[in-house]
């Protein structure tokens, strides 16, 4: 008998390719393989033997999946960049604040150190705040695959629940969007039992505003109430070309009542659907009572 | 399941762990936490979950906070990791947020404790006047189950202020 072998993953095979065409070439050459983003949470997946791959291909080791940019007037964001990173972004923040907003109420520092933006899209943890921003934002999710690349609007991604409508040897190598227009409001707020969980309902809010103070422009998304982020056009649709007043928000809040929402341990379809009015009108509030975006230079 | 599981997948690594440089073999499979306990006898890294929940296992690789039970050891190839046997001086002085933990009874079984030192050493380096609601944000991704956390941010607090005075900051 040798020592004693401390390990909580599954016996797998370990891939750190050092370029995408690689990590796409091994994803399509080997059978039951998983890609491995920030580990928070294939890693627990693992140690808890949850998921069982024969092989385990490490994006960790391509500097080019990780950056923060700007290209012709859309916001560009590498799928292995960390969430802290995002955070701490001054470029995102000018023209995006909701992005820092949300990344507050993702897990805890010591997470988002490791957590990427890609590995949380591709995770698709219906709760997950990443999901329901870059869907409120209506990004385009930038993948590349042995056919090449392609681009699939956010709308489109989740297939089902947890799972992105991509194959499994296509990778997720940037997320983008056009950021809203200066001056546009924001804000994310949640109801989470404890902060840094997983929230049961998380609301992202946007707003764009007309020069006599109308709103011009509304985006309510809702992780938590459906399988993958729930756009409540309902709402926006209140809340566009009238002033966003009281009666506005509360009417608009309220739209939020009608939406179908699951059901699991954590809460039913009627708390849901509480929390997604409570927290629609929350959210609206916040935004109005903060200061406006910068313009995209 | 293939057949590639008879032979464990091992790799050669470098870790400089508190300063010391190691190159050791690892199983690919086996996380960082594990490997800094049963490779390295590094014991102060405690394991709670294993899960990246509880906090209990955080190190500094590069500086930064991680959960040491969500890296792989492979991962950590040419890092530089900080566990909490790293914080104190050489000469075996404690670090203020050690003193600072003792003063203030921030802990009872110090099983969490290694963790939220590591954690804290990030969070004052990066914020080094935090107000007592950051404090207690910062600290959120640790789990205590003994000290209703009352102690813990009165030492966080306290040892800020020990370390902008040795750093020779002006108190505002």
């Amino acid at each position: 008998m040798g020592p004693p072998r401390v390990v909580k993953p599954p016996p797998f095979r370990y891939h750190d390719p050092g370029t995408l065409e690689e990590a796409v070439a091994l994803g399509a050459s080997l059978d039951n393989a998983k890609f491995l983003a920030g580990g928070q949470s294939l890693m627990p997946m693992l140690n808890m033997r949850y998921v069982l791959p024969d092989h385990v291909i490490d994006l960790n080791r391509i500097p080019d999946l990780s950056h923060i940019g700007e290209a012709a007037g859309r916001l560009v964001i590498g799928a292995m960049t960390r969430q802290r990173d995002i955070e701490r972004s001054d470029l995102l923040h000018r023209h995006c604040p909701l992005m820092r907003k949300a990344l507050m109420q993702v897990g805890h520092p010591q997470t988002r150190n490791r957590g990427t933006i890609g590995g949380s899209l591709c995770h698709l943890d219906p709760a997950a705040e990443l999901p329901a921003v870059l869907a409120a934002l209506d990004a385009t999710i930038h993948v590349a695959g042995p056919d090449g690349a392609r681009d699939i609007p956010m709308t489109g991604f989740p297939a089902f629940y947890m799972t992105p409508a991509i194959g499994h040897d296509e990778i997720v190598s940037a997320v983008s969007f056009t950021p809203w227009p200066a001056g546009h409001k924001s804000a994310f707020v949640e109801f989470a039992r404890r902060p840094g969980d997983f929230a049961i309902v998380g609301v992202a809010a946007l707003l764009d505003f007309g020069t006599d103070g109308t709103v011009n422009r509304a985006g309510i998304v809702l992780a938590g109430v459906g399988p993958a982020p729930v756009r409540c056009t309902a709402a926006e649709e209140r809340l566009t070309r009238r002033m966003p007043d009281p009666d506005g928000i509360r009417s608009a809040a309220l739209t939020c009542a009608d939406l179908e929402a699951m059901e699991d341990v954590h809460a039913s379809p009627s708390y849901r659907r509480h929390l997604a009015v409570e927290l629609t009108s929350r959210a609206l509030r916040s935004a109005l009572a903060g200061p406006g975006a910068g313009s995209l230079v | 399941m293939t057949d590639n599981h008879e032979l464990p997948d091992t790799r050669s690594v470098v870790l400089v762990v508190n300063g010391e440089r190691r190159e050791i073999d690892v199983e690919t499979r086996m996380t960082l936490a594990d490997c800094l306990r049963h490779k390295l006898g590094k014991t102060g890294t405690h394991l709670g979950c294993e899960h990246g929940v509880c906090g209990a296992c955080t190190v500094l690789v590069n500086g930064h906070s991680a959960r040491s039970c969500l890296m792989l050891a492979v991962q950590a190839n040419d890092a530089e990791i900080t566990t909490v046997e790293g914080i104190a001086s050489g000469d075996g002085e404690w670090h203020p947020l050690q003193q600072a933990f003792h003063e203030h009874h921030a802990l009872q079984c110090g099983f969490c404790t290694a963790g939220i030192l590591t954690s804290m050493v990030e969070f004052l380096g990066e914020n080094p006047d935090p107000a007592e609601d950051e404090v207690r944000e910062a600290l959120s991704g640790n789990i205590c189950r003994c000290t209703g956390y009352q102690g813990i941010v009165r030492a966080v607090l306290d040892a800020a202020g020990r370390l902008r005075a040795r750093n020779g900051a002006i108190s505002p």
